[in-house]
């Protein structure tokens, strides 16, 4: 056990929170008050930072019950706005993916596809308070006749609406470019040939896993700011991977971290819940997320300290070698050099270009700090924390610090 | 979905074909008629949007001047929704004429309408759909 020079808890932080008095600041905040003051000092004097990222989620979705009807039905085969659901659950329960497209979209017959309608845009929809209009076949059975329901809802008359999502908010991710001779249309947007644009995705030192990035704070029962509302980390996410090779300062150097999250659907907000298309590759949702990190100790201030030009991400070509599962990488990147709008690839100058908002990740880190100092949000002791958290990691705290 | 206002001028040869219908029924395009001025043995002429798939849109095109059709494209222009806009910057990787660019360091996307040349490439390319394509019709 790691000797610190401060030490709080949950419980005296959420005391704070609950009288007005937590000392909150964003992940872009911290970091000159660490530089000021040292990691000690701003660990006594910070209780909480926020991170906040906006970006397309693929592995997102939505848990809906559309209650029952008179006479009841089992569903087996369900589409919202066309778009189908997986109805192989209980009666009337069914999971609406985000990237389900709607069930007469042309997909890439006519290439690039636009993907016009899909599981993410009834998720906006509904989020939206529209209405959505719901068709449910069913064989029948002795205790569910019902054969066949059709009906508008709205999210509102929904006797429970839950996003689930199973990976979210990846901790660091490829920056994307295409060095064959035409251009290719993938989850990483257009990318022009011979280089002609490389495409990252994350929002860099704001974003949540890269300011824990063992994950010292983050966990099973985390309280977060998910699509407006709150949610909940409720497991490590698919393909989390925190085994991951990482730079000497802890970071990892790929795609490493994820999270299971999941919250109240009825609570959110559409302006952080978007029905996306991307060209050629198919629907998603584009999801606000926004972790509180506790200031425990100065080794967590430390890490919350993170700079664009200490993160690394993978270059990779997505012309040839994503598609052919190659696994080489052309190299690493900071995220300054992506953020600038131009990085160097083997003496060429090549443009970057942003998929995920900056704007609205600050936005989300904004509105979870103002929560916070108002007292409306209190932090979530993790029951569990994610695999990778028990590893060593020796921060030259002492010698940092002022 | 690609739309498009155009004004048709049909010669006084080619008046009496159905060359509508097989716009309609070959390249699956939608139209609105908004003026028609058509006489059997006289030139004709139509003003009308057009929208469809813009691969369809461009074979329509092509089979409308072969058949003879003086087809005249109104100004029409390119324009962001933003409401919609989440400034993630997507756009700015096809944009041409850096009508859409990054402010830094904010990393706001702005729009300068003033420069943009209506190409459209964004509007494909934005996963929001906020890139909006608007037909000028005062120009009719
Ligand atoms: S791609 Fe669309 S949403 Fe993103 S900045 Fe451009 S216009 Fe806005
Ligand atoms: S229409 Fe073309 S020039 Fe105008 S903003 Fe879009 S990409 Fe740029």
């Amino acid at each position: 056990m790691a000797n610190y020079q401060v030490n709080k808890t949950y419980q005296e932080i959420n005391e704070k929170i609950k009288k007005g008095q937590a000392v909150v600041v964003t992940a872009e905040e911290i970091i000159d008050i660490v530089r000021r003051k040292g990691e000690a000092e701003a660990a006594r004097t910070v209780d909480v930072v926020t991170t906040g990222t906006f970006s397309p989620m693929c592995s997102s979705g939505a848990i809906l019950n559309f209650g029952h009807t008179k006479p009841p039905i089992k569903a087996s085969r369900v589409w919202l706005n066309n778009v189908p659901a997986y109805a192989g659950l209980a009666a009337v329960d069914v999971y609406l993916g985000a990237t389900e497209p709607a069930g007469d979209d042309p997909l890439n017959k006519v290439y690039p596809g636009e993907f016009k309608y899909g599981g993410g845009h009834v998720i906006q929809d509904l989020v939206a308070g529209k209405a959505v209009h719901l068709v449910a076949e069913a064989y029948g059975t002795d205790c569910y006749p019902n054969k066949r329901v059709e009906k508008d809802v709205t999210l509102g008359q929904l006797p429970n609406a839950v996003l689930f999502n199973p990976r979210n908010c990846y901790q660091n991710y490829n920056c994307a470019v295409n060095l064959s001779n035409r251009t290719i249309y993938t989850y990483m947007g257009p990318l022009r040939p011979r280089a002609g644009n490389a495409n990252f995705c994350t929002a860099g030192q704001l974003s949540p896993l890269f300011n824990d990035p063992y994950y010292r704070t983050i966990g099973i029962g985390t309280r977060i700011f998910l699509g407006g509302g709150v949610g909940y980390v409720c497991f490590p996410g698919t393909q989390h991977n925190p085994g991951k090779p990482r730079g000497e300062n802890g970071i990892p150097l790929g795609p490493a971290g994820t999270l299971m999250v999941m919250g109240d659907l009825q609570k959110m907000s559409a302006r952080y819940l978007v029905g996306v298309s991307l060209l050629g590759y198919g629907c998603s949702l584009t999801v606000g997320l926004g972790i509180p990190i506790p200031l425990l100790n100065e080794e967590i201030a430390h890490f919350c300290a993170v700079t664009d030009d200490q993160l690394l991400a993978p270059v990779v070509d997505y012309g040839h070698d994503y598609p052919e599962a190659t696994g080489r990488i052309l190299g690493h990147v900071t995220y300054t050099q992506l953020k600038s709008g131009k990085m160097d690839l083997d003496g060429q100058e090549v443009l970057t270009v942003p998929l995920s908002s900056l704007v609205r990740a600050r936005e989300v880190a904004q509105l979870l700090k103002e929560w916070i100092q108002k007292g409306q949000f209190l932090l979530g002791e993790p029951v569990e924390l994610l695999p990778g958290s028990d590893a060593i990691h020796c921060v030259p705290t002492a010698s940092r610090d002022s | 979905m690609h739309a498009e206002m155009l004004v048709l001028q049909f010669p006084r040869e080619v008046v009496d074909q159905p060359i509508i219908y097989r716009l309609v029924k070959d390249f699956s395009l939608e139209f609105n008629l908004l003026r028609a001025a058509i006489n059997p043995q006289q030139e004709g002429l139509i003003v009308m949007e057009l929208r469809g798939h813009p691969q369809d849109f461009r074979r329509g095109l092509k089979y409308l001047r072969k058949a003879g059709v003086k087809v005249r494209q109104v100004a029409r222009e390119v324009g962001r929704n933003e409401e919609s806009c989440y400034q993630c910057g997507t756009c700015t990787a096809v944009c041409p004429t850096r009508a859409l660019y990054i402010e830094r360091p904010a990393m706001a996307v702005a729009f300068d309408a003033a420069r943009c040349s209506a190409c459209e490439l964004c509007c494909q390319v934005c996963p929001a759909h906020a890139m909006e394509v608007r037909l000028n019709r005062e120009a009719v």
